[in-house]
């Protein structure tokens, strides 16, 4: 599905990636863990076009298509999500109406007509249960004056409403308490298929334990330099990521 | 030559013309405004309140004058039809400064209620437009004031007598329509007497492809309890220039709330000046602009706290795209008696592109001890955060603007009391970032 190829890319002239490969394939859940600036986040904000960086070497094919050829709202539209960081709140535009806008420029792109308030109104509502979101949501502004835990929770549901394939988790349980994060990665569950993949980025195991990755990679200063199974994981929450620096030291 | 020289020849030549087709209480202080207008000319960008636009080059090239009232050939029900859903107003029609008395509403007004021509009711009614006719509108003070009051023959008069609530909404559409480049001068007169009630919906058109200069001059009275909603809203086009001189006088216990929306326009500068005369009264002042391409929108509000316990709200905000300028100076005056006032007054600025200007001038003059008021600007751009965060949804970078924009103006939209009209201005706001508005959707232009 995703094919990184040596992947090198920069902010304000620093390189951050220094050529990154990467396979996932549909069915799966990679975790990419690493220290805080080893560039995880770079990676997810280069994946999904983030203007302020500037891919300077590699490629990456999304199903077949030159991914980084795309504009950002393609790549969504081809099926990539990337659930923030740090989500952000956009006062005066309600949930309901940032919702229609983003599922029927979907809908255009793939050829069909725009969905009507009905439907659109019983697929919320829908959507809503896997996360549990309340009903007043859809006459919030976006992520305005949500808790840390409403705006975790108001990204799966948006990854819920949106169905893409590859969904990428940039650290989304940061600022969670225990509750809201069963919520958030029960609702991620309930989403996935054997045809939808997820690269998952995150520092603890508490958000594995509940998503059981199936390949985890760890990312030391812009390269992969350690991938295993879920054990490399548990490894790491035991000892910390110095063994691993250690092993790359030359 | 100055560019106030043509019209002070034109007063000299047609005088007599102007007097001709006019009306006593109108012509009465004619020669004094002259005088006036004669001795300050237009006031040069030194002047304060007009130094964000430049009226001299606006008044400069050569306009038509309809001064002779030659009837122009208009059914406004043929050019227009606006058709705001579930808003049914008792209609009414100015075209350029005319009232129009061919087409009148069905339906019939609470008794002792006047809409009509100023000048008809200046003739019917002299004893009851004579406290109020160019008492608030200075000549002495203000350049457009004086121009105004020298050259304005017509225009529309509206009267809630005591006690009086009007249900229905009283919309007046201006229409502007010439076969050449034409100037017109309207006069406004509105008073609520003590306890009256009115909403009133100010529309302005422009249905010709031509240069057109309106000045406007609006005395607004409402008396003690009386409320008043007043909505004026400018749907022109590039080719319009619009002045606008709004006085509104408030009496005890009495409450407005004042809406001035520019959608489309070539240059607008509005003029609100709010005198809170007495105690208890409340007033709420919302603008909104939304400009493109060359548009200059310049609002300059005062408003002015002369007794205790008064009460104002101010709020503007602009969204400017392309080339376009907007100005906003907003005084607020507390007298020394004043106190016990409540003000605020924002003003809040979107520049969409970095051609667009934007200046911003919030005043508060406090000479009374025990207020509690508070003033501020802002101008900012789109959040670039907000634009990447919905473009990762899938959601054009068109769209995504038109959507932030939208909700950057929703605030003003919202204080519109008129549920009707709020969804109607939300929609043609939706629709003139789109760009899809060129004319009131409502309003279809029939050939």
């Amino acid at each position: 599905m995703l094919e990184i190829k040596d992947l090198h890319a920069s902010i304000n002239g620093k390189e951050i990636l220094k050529g990154i490969n990467l396979i996932i394939n549909a069915g799966e859940i990679h975790a990419l863990m690493g220290q805080n600036g080893a560039g995880k986040s770079t990676l997810s904000n280069v994946l999904v076009g983030h203007p302020a960086y500037e891919v300077t070497q590699g490629t990456v094919r999304f199903n077949g298509k030159d991914l980084l050829a795309l504009k950002p709202e393609e790549r969504a539209h081809e099926g990539l999500f990337l659930s923030f960081q740090q989500p952000v709140e956009i006062p005066g535009v309600s949930m309901i109406n940032f919702m229609r806008a983003a599922l029927n420029a979907k809908r255009k792109y793939q050829g069909l007509e725009p969905m009507n308030a009905g439907d659109f109104l019983k697929l919320m509502r829908e959507k809503r249960k896997i996360v549990e979101l309340d009903n007043k949501l859809a006459n919030r502004s976006v992520n305005e004056g949500f808790s840390g835990g409403e705006k975790k929770r108001n990204e799966i549901f948006q990854m819920a409403m949106l169905e893409p394939q590859l969904s990428i988790l940039d650290e989304t349980d940061s600022g969670l308490d225990v509750d809201a994060l069963r919520i958030v990665a029960e609702g991620f569950n309930k989403l996935r298929t054997p045809q939808t993949a997820a690269l998952v980025i995150t520092h603890y195991q508490r958000l594995l334990d509940y998503l059981r990755p199936d390949i985890v990679h760890v990312l030391l200063d812009g390269r992969i330099v350690k991938t295993g199974g879920p054990e490399l994981a548990q490894d790491i929450e035991n000892r910390g990521f110095d063994w691993i620096k250690a092993e790359n030291t030359y | 030559m100055k560019s106030e020289q043509q019209y002070i020849d034109l007063f000299t030549r047609f005088e007599d013309t102007i007097n001709k087709h006019s009306t006593a209480l109108l012509n009465t202080p004619r020669r004094q405004a002259f005088e006036d207008f004669r001795r300050m000319g237009f006031p040069s960008r030194k002047v304060e309140r007009y130094k964000y636009t430049d009226i001299s080059a606006a008044f400069a090239p050569d306009f038509g004058l309809n001064l002779n009232r030659l009837d122009i050939p208009v059914n406004p029900y043929e050019v227009f039809i606006c058709d705001v859903p579930n808003l049914s107003t008792s209609l009414y029609f100015v075209v350029n400064d005319s009232f129009c008395n061919k087409v009148q509403p069905s339906a019939t007004l609470p008794e002792g209620v006047i809409v009509c021509s100023l000048a008809e009711a200046a003739d019917k009614y002299p004893d009851r437009l004579a406290p109020y006719y160019s008492k608030l509108a200075h000549t002495e003070e203000d350049a457009l004031n004086a121009l105004n009051t020298m050259l304005a023959q017509d225009g529309l008069f509206i009267y809630v007598p005591r006690n009086i609530v009007v249900e229905r909404t009283i919309q007046v559409v201006n229409i502007l329509r010439a076969d050449v480049n034409l100037m017109a001068n309207r006069r406004v007169l509105i008073v609520l007497e003590q306890g009256a009630q009115a909403r009133i919906l100010l529309c302005d058109h422009a249905t010709d492809d031509r240069d057109f200069l309106t000045t406007q001059v609006i005395e607004t009275y409402v008396g003690e309890n009386a409320r008043l909603e007043l909505y004026e809203l400018e749907e022109t086009h590039a080719r319009n220039r619009r002045f606008s001189n709004l006085y509104l006088q408030q009496a005890a216990y009495s409450n407005v709330l004042l809406n001035t929306t520019t959608l489309t326009g070539g240059m607008t500068r509005n003029r609100t000046d709010v005198l809170l005369n007495g105690e208890g009264a409340e007033t709420n002042l919302y603008g909104c602009v939304i400009a493109d391409g060359c548009q200059h929108v310049d609002n300059n509000t005062l408003i002015d706290h002369r007794v205790p316990h008064c009460t104002s709200n101010e709020l503007y905000k602009y969204v400017l795209d392309e080339r376009a300028v907007g100005a906003f100076a907003g005084r607020i005056l507390v007298r020394p008696d004043a106190q016990h006032t409540v003000s605020t007054e924002n003003n809040a600025n979107l520049c969409a592109t970095p051609e667009a200007h934007m200046y911003t001038q919030p005043m508060l003059e406090i000479y009374a001890d025990d207020v509690k008021c508070s003033h501020g600007s802002t101008v900012g751009q789109l959040n670039e955060q907000a634009l990447f965060y919905m473009q990762q949804r899938g959601i054009e970078p068109a769209e995504a603007r038109m959507l932030l924009k939208f909700a950057f103006v929703g605030q003003v939209l919202d204080s519109i009391a008129m549920e009707a009209l709020r969804d109607r201005l939300h929609y043609l706001v939706e629709k003139r970032f789109r760009g899809e508005l060129h004319k009131c959707e409502g309003c279809k232009l029939r050939k």
